[in-house]
Order: C-alpha cells, then sequence, then structure tokens
C-alpha cells in the first residue's frame, strides 16, 4: 500500500467563505455566508454525500474543493496537497467535476469527443494517438457508442450527455470526483441509469465521491457517511444507516420527514418547519436554525451548539445529549 | 351527474412533425386528485394545455369527447374558453418566477382576475387576495400585496400562485409539477395546503408530476403516460400493489426507496431512451425498452382490464 492511500482523499479544516453582495444604489453591501468553519474528511475511496435545502453552500462547498473559488479561511487539501499550492493542471489530475445540468454544462458547438479529449489537451503532455485511444477507452467505459462521439451535444438525451460530462471528468484518471446534484435534471428511469454508472467506476477506478443532492433517497444508496448543511454549517456528519435511522439533529429529522416514498396512504407528513425561511446574509444567532426548529428552547436563541462527537462525525444541537 | 372533466381519446400534434398526445383519456371527479405521471416528452403537461385550450401556435387538439361540467369544450369559441380559464377551471404552473408578471405587484396580480370574471371592486378583490393569502399560510398578507414577486422566495411565489388560482372558487384546479422548483421541506408544506384545500373545498385536480413519491400520496387515481399515451390507470393503491404495464413496473423499480435497497445492488433502471413519436406512429411507444416485446408490439395494442377501474395498454395477459 502506498503512503498516500492511508491519507484522507479530501480534508477541510476550518473552512470559511464569504461573498460580498453589492446593496445597489443605496442600499448596503450584505455579507452572504456561504461556509462556515466547515471540517471534514473523506476517506480514500468514500463515498460523501452533502445535503441540505437550496442556498445552504453546498454547491459553494464543491467549488472550494475544486478550486474554482479560495477560501476566507481553513485549509482544504486533497490526497494530502493543499489545494491552494496546486496549480490547474495539477489539480485537473487529481480532482474534477460533474455538474448538474448536462444541457448547460457541455460546449453545445462541440463534438462529443471533442469535448472528452479537452482535459488530456489542456494538459499538453498527450500526443494524439494516445488521446485518441484514451477517449475512445471512455467513451465505451461509460455507455456511449464510438459513432456517438461524432455527435454534438444537442444531438443527445439527457442521460446521454451526463454520460458524456462523466467520461470528461474521468479521462484524467482523476482520484476524486466532485458530482453536484448529478441526476437532478434526469428523469428516474435514467437517473437510475447513472447512478448505476457512478457505482460501478467507483468500485472500479478505487474513485473517492463528493456528492450533494437534495434528494435523501439518492443519497442514502450512493453515499458511505452523509453530512447535513444549513446556512453555511455542516449540522450533523455521520454514517449513512446511522443518520438515516437514528438521525438526531431536528434539521435532518425534518429533512428525513420531508421525503416521499412511493407508499400509498401515508398522506404528505407536516415536517414542523413553519414558515421562516433562511437568509444566509442574516444568520440568526445561536443556533442558526432556531427560528424554524419544532422543538426549539429559549437557550436556542442565544448559545451557540458545541459540537458533539459521534462515531463517524458528529452534531451541532443543543438538545442532544 | 357526468364526472367533472372528461377527456376521451385527445389528439395532440405539432405541425406535421410531432404527435406529442394520441389518444389519451381521463376524467376528473369532484373532490379527487388524478395525478398524470410520466417522464419528461411523455405528453403529459401538453394535455394540460390542450384541456385548457393554450397550446402554443402551430399546436392541434382532436378529442372525441372533451366536456367540463358536462359542458363541451370543443364548441367554445375563444371567448368563451376565456371566461372558464382562471375562473371555474385554474391552473398552477411549475416555475411561479416566469409565471408571475415581473412588473405588476402580487396584488394587483391576484385582484386582476376576480375583477375581470366577477366584475367585482378593487377593494372587494383586494379583501378577497388578502383572505386567500392567509388561507394559504402566507403572514402579513398586506404587506405580499404590496409586494413584487421578485421580493418573495420559490415556496411563497408557488403559494401567491395557489392563492390566485383560487381567487374565482374554480371547480377544476391542473397543476403543472407545482413542487418541482422547490426544497423537500416546501414540498411536503405546499402539497399538504393543495390535498387540505381540495378537501375543504371539493375542488377536482389534476395534478401533473413525474415523482413517483408525490403521486403514492396525494393520488386518489393515477394514470401513466409514455410516449404521449396512457398507458396504465387505476386507482392509486392498486396501481402501486399491482402495476400490469411493464413501463409502470420499471418506473417503480428505478426509484430509491431509503432503507428498501441495498448500497452494493444496482437499481432497476429501463435502459435506453424515450422515443420520438412522429404522426403514424403505430403500435406500442415502449417496445424499444421492454424486456417482454415481440413482434405483435408493432401493431395495434390492446386495452385489457386487470380489475374493475384498472386498465392497460399491452398484450401481456393480467
Amino acid at each position: 500500500m502506498t503512503l498516500s492511500a492511508s491519507l484522507p482523499a479530501i480534508e477541510l479544516k476550518g473552512v470559511h467563505k464569504t461573498f460580498r453582495v453589492k446593496g445597489g444604489l443605496l442600499g448596503k453591501d450584505r455579507h452572504v455566508v456561504a461556509c462556515d468553519d466547515v471540517s471534514f474528511a473523506v476517506p480514500q475511496g468514500g463515498v460523501l454525500g452533502l445535503v441540505g435545502e437550496s442556498g445552504c453552500g453546498k454547491s459553494t462547498l464543491a467549488r472550494l474543493i475544486l478550486g474554482l473559488f479560495d477560501p476566507a479561511a481553513g485549509e482544504i487539501a486533497v490526497e494530502g496537497q493543499r489545494v491552494a499550492d496546486m496549480d490547474r493542471k495539477a489539480r485537473a489530475r487529481l480532482i474534477q467535476p460533474v455538474f448538474q445540468d448536462p444541457f448547460s454544462s457541455l460546449n453545445p458547438l462541440a463534438r462529443v469527443r471533442d469535448i472528452v479529449a479537452m482535459p488530456l489537451k489542456a494538459q499538453n503532455s498527450f500526443d494524439r494517438g494516445e488521446i485518441a485511444r484514451r477517449v475512445d477507452e471512455m467513451l465505451a467505459r461509460v455507455g456511449l457508442t464510438t459513432e456517438m462521439g461524432a455527435r454534438l451535444p444537442t444531438e443527445l438525451s439527457g442521460g446521454q450527455r451526463q454520460r458524456v460530462a462523466i467520461a470528461r471528468a474521468l479521462v484524467l484518471r482523476p482520484r476524486i470526483v466532485v458530482c453536484d446534484e448529478p441526476t437532478s435534471a434526469l428523469d428516474v428511469s435514467v437517473q437510475a441509469q447513472i447512478l448505476n454508472l457512478l457505482a460501478e467506476l467507483r468500485r472500479e477506478l478505487g474513485l473517492t465521491y463528493l456528492f450533494i443532492s437534495h434528494n435523501l433517497a439518492v443519497v442514502e444508496h450512493v453515499a458511505s457517511e452523509v453530512a447535513v448543511m444549513y446556512l453555511g454549517r455542516i449540522v450533523e456528519r455521520r454514517p449513512t444507516q446511522a443518520l438515516f435511522h437514528q438521525p438526531e439533529h431536528p434539521y435532518t429529522k425534518a429533512l428525513l420527514a420531508s421525503v416521499l416514498t412511493p407508499e400509498p396512504g401515508l398522506g404528505v407528513p407536516d415536517v414542523g418547519l413553519g414558515d421562516v425561511l433562511p437568509d444566509p446574509a442574516n444568520i440568526p444567532p445561536g443556533c442558526r436554525f432556531h427560528p424554524r426548529c419544532p422543538v426549539a428552547e429559549p437557550r436556542c436563541s442565544s448559545e451557540t451548539p458545541p459540537l458533539k462527537p459521534r462515531a463517524g462525525g458528529g452534531v451541532e444541537c443543543l438538545l442532544v445529549p | 351527474m357526468s364526472a367533472l372533466l372528461e377527456v376521451e381519446q385527445l389528439e395532440v400534434g405539432f405541425g406535421s412533425r410531432t404527435s406529442a398526445v394520441r389518444g389519451t383519456s381521463l376524467t376528473v371527479e369532484r373532490g379527487e386528485t388524478h395525478c398524470l405521471v410520466g417522464e419528461s416528452g411523455c405528453g403529459k403537461s401538453v394535455t394540460a394545455l390542450a384541456i385548457m385550450n393554450l397550446l402554443a401556435r402551430g399546436g392541434y387538439r382532436r378529442a372525441r369527447r372533451l366536456s367540463f361540467q358536462g359542458n363541451d369544450l370543443l364548441k367554445l369559441d375563444d371567448r368563451g374558453m376565456a371566461r372558464l380559464r382562471g375562473n371555474a377551471m385554474a391552473m398552477i404552473f411549475q416555475e411561479p418566477m416566469t409565471s408571475l408578471n415581473p412588473a405588476y405587484t402580487v396584488g394587483s396580480q391576484m385582484t386582476e382576475v376576480l375583477r375581470r370574471h366577477k366584475g367585482a371592486s378593487q377593494r372587494a378583490a383586494t379583501d378577497r387576495a388578502a383572505d386567500l393569502l392567509a388561507r394559504v399560510g402566507i403572514t402579513a398578507p398586506g404587506l405580499r400585496l404590496g409586494q413584487f414577486p421578485h421580493q418573495l422566495s420559490g415556496g411563497l411565489r408557488q403559494r401567491v400562485m395557489i392563492a390566485m388560482a383560487l381567487m374565482c372558487d374554480p371547480q377544476l384546479l391542473i397543476a403543472d409539477e407545482p413542487t418541482t422548483a422547490l426544497d423537500v421541506t416546501v414540498q411536503a408544506q405546499i402539497l399538504r395546503l393543495l390535498a387540505e384545500l381540495q378537501r375543504d373545498l371539493g375542488l377536482g385536480m389534476l395534478l401533473i408530476t413525474h415523482d413517483l413519491g408525490i403521486v403514492a400520496r396525494v393520488a386518489t387515481r393515477v394514470s401513466v403516460m409514455y410516449a404521449g399515451e396512457v398507458v396504465e390507470s387505476a386507482a392509486t393503491a392498486q396501481l402501486f400493489a399491482d402495476p400490469k404495464h411493464p413501463y409502470t413496473q420499471g418506473l417503480l423499480r428505478c426509484v430509491p426507496v431509503p432503507g428498501k435497497q441495498r448500497q452494493d445492488e444496482p437499481l432497476g433502471s429501463i435502459p435506453g431512451t424515450v422515443p420520438r413519436i412522429d404522426p403514424g406512429f403505430e403500435g406500442c411507444g415502449f417496445r424499444e425498452r421492454c424486456t417482454f416485446a415481440d413482434a405483435s408490439c408493432a401493431h395495434a395494442v390492446p386495452q385489457q382490464t386487470a380489475a374493475p377501474g384498472h386498465d392497460y395498454l399491452c398484450r401481456l395477459a393480467p
């Protein structure tokens, strides 16, 4: 076993990221907190599922790990190397993204072959024969025919486009893939094909995934551990089985309760979150979830919940032991 | 008494190129939720638009019967249809940001409906709008009436859409993917609200969705659409317990259910993709993806009955 096998594939320590939103002509600038003191490690070959509502900072976290944003504070390392210290080419060889919308993440004017070849060309270190060989191999691996390589993205279905995006992500043989809602834009029958493909590729190539999704049923199926994000903070992180069977944070419980499983007769659950919606530019004091929490106590609006360690993670809530 | 909405053998096409709906039949009774479920491009939204006579230019509709409260919608002219739309039959669309007018306040958009259809005064209309906003769970309705759509969150906008649809006491509500753009937590709230309103007001609802979880939880009756046809229709519990059409069976296997699947087992999936249906297409639209298909599937497909009220289009015996 090499030395790197014992290092975590992804490691975040105290990562912060804030965006300034212009307030317009007379308004004041607002500071939107996207990541607040985020720390976690994903082991080699693991799949961390990241869940939370829109605007909670999931995608910002993905872009920080990809090196597309610099953190305001904290350290991000992949395979033991600081992301900030790597140049673009080195980063591309190690970590690659698959985005949500295969309709806008592929260049509509480029042929599929050229889209998949782009990361290889950008490295400036592969000859033409090698590029052609690798592209063919990769297209076949994700279930696309050589003939499809000559087509434009607009000539493909949503599922086929997402296969192209996966081929492009894997053609440099990276170690880590950041999947940001990879199946949200797809139909259920196609979603299952893509999830199965991602699982197969991970097993065969020993990949590590950061898997972002708002669909908890999908996350339970693919992830080995799950982090629940709320207004920029990870409020609960546990191994998948533990989180789904004994969720501890009231927000995790509410998210799980909102999953509508295809079981007739159960009706629509009351998640009890009320109408107050979270505003990342105006984070409540104390526990940031308290205005929506169905079990909040008076102290929740003033005391900041500490991280309470659990096997394989932890939970940030004042009300759990 | 006739059903609230009756659609028989509806056909919709766009020019000579695409046949979007091929002989769809369905009924919506008062007080029931009929879910039309299917994947993108199967014709479910077009079915709704055809019922409301809102097809894009170049689209045509034909039907053996299309009636609302016993009245023939095919015989109505544009003005007659305009009198019904937003009045006795109302519609909620998927994306509330694009279906609300960004240049007008919530209040002016909501009151316009009532003033136009019922000739109500601005004052009476404003009162009703405020009542309905409160009814759909919006706090401080007075404040919201003066705001523009961009000042509201997605969940609030969808509540405004629902309140607006209720302005004229509709009998039928057609909701096209009303929660698809929302977070799961907000989705649950909106669906609860719709179910509650429907129960209290006795509305008939045609709910269009691709999400089998929503179908299972809110539908009284389900019609599964594939490639422009309703391939199976049954009471909800019956459909989930005993699906007959291979497409319905495949669709149900694709949905990951928490606690039911093992991680190392692949999810069920349906190989291939939805075909493009040209006018003149014959036979079963699913045959290219179906493991049970044989040569006879390229010809007319029999409609069979598995149980009273449970029909499906397939050669396979019940």
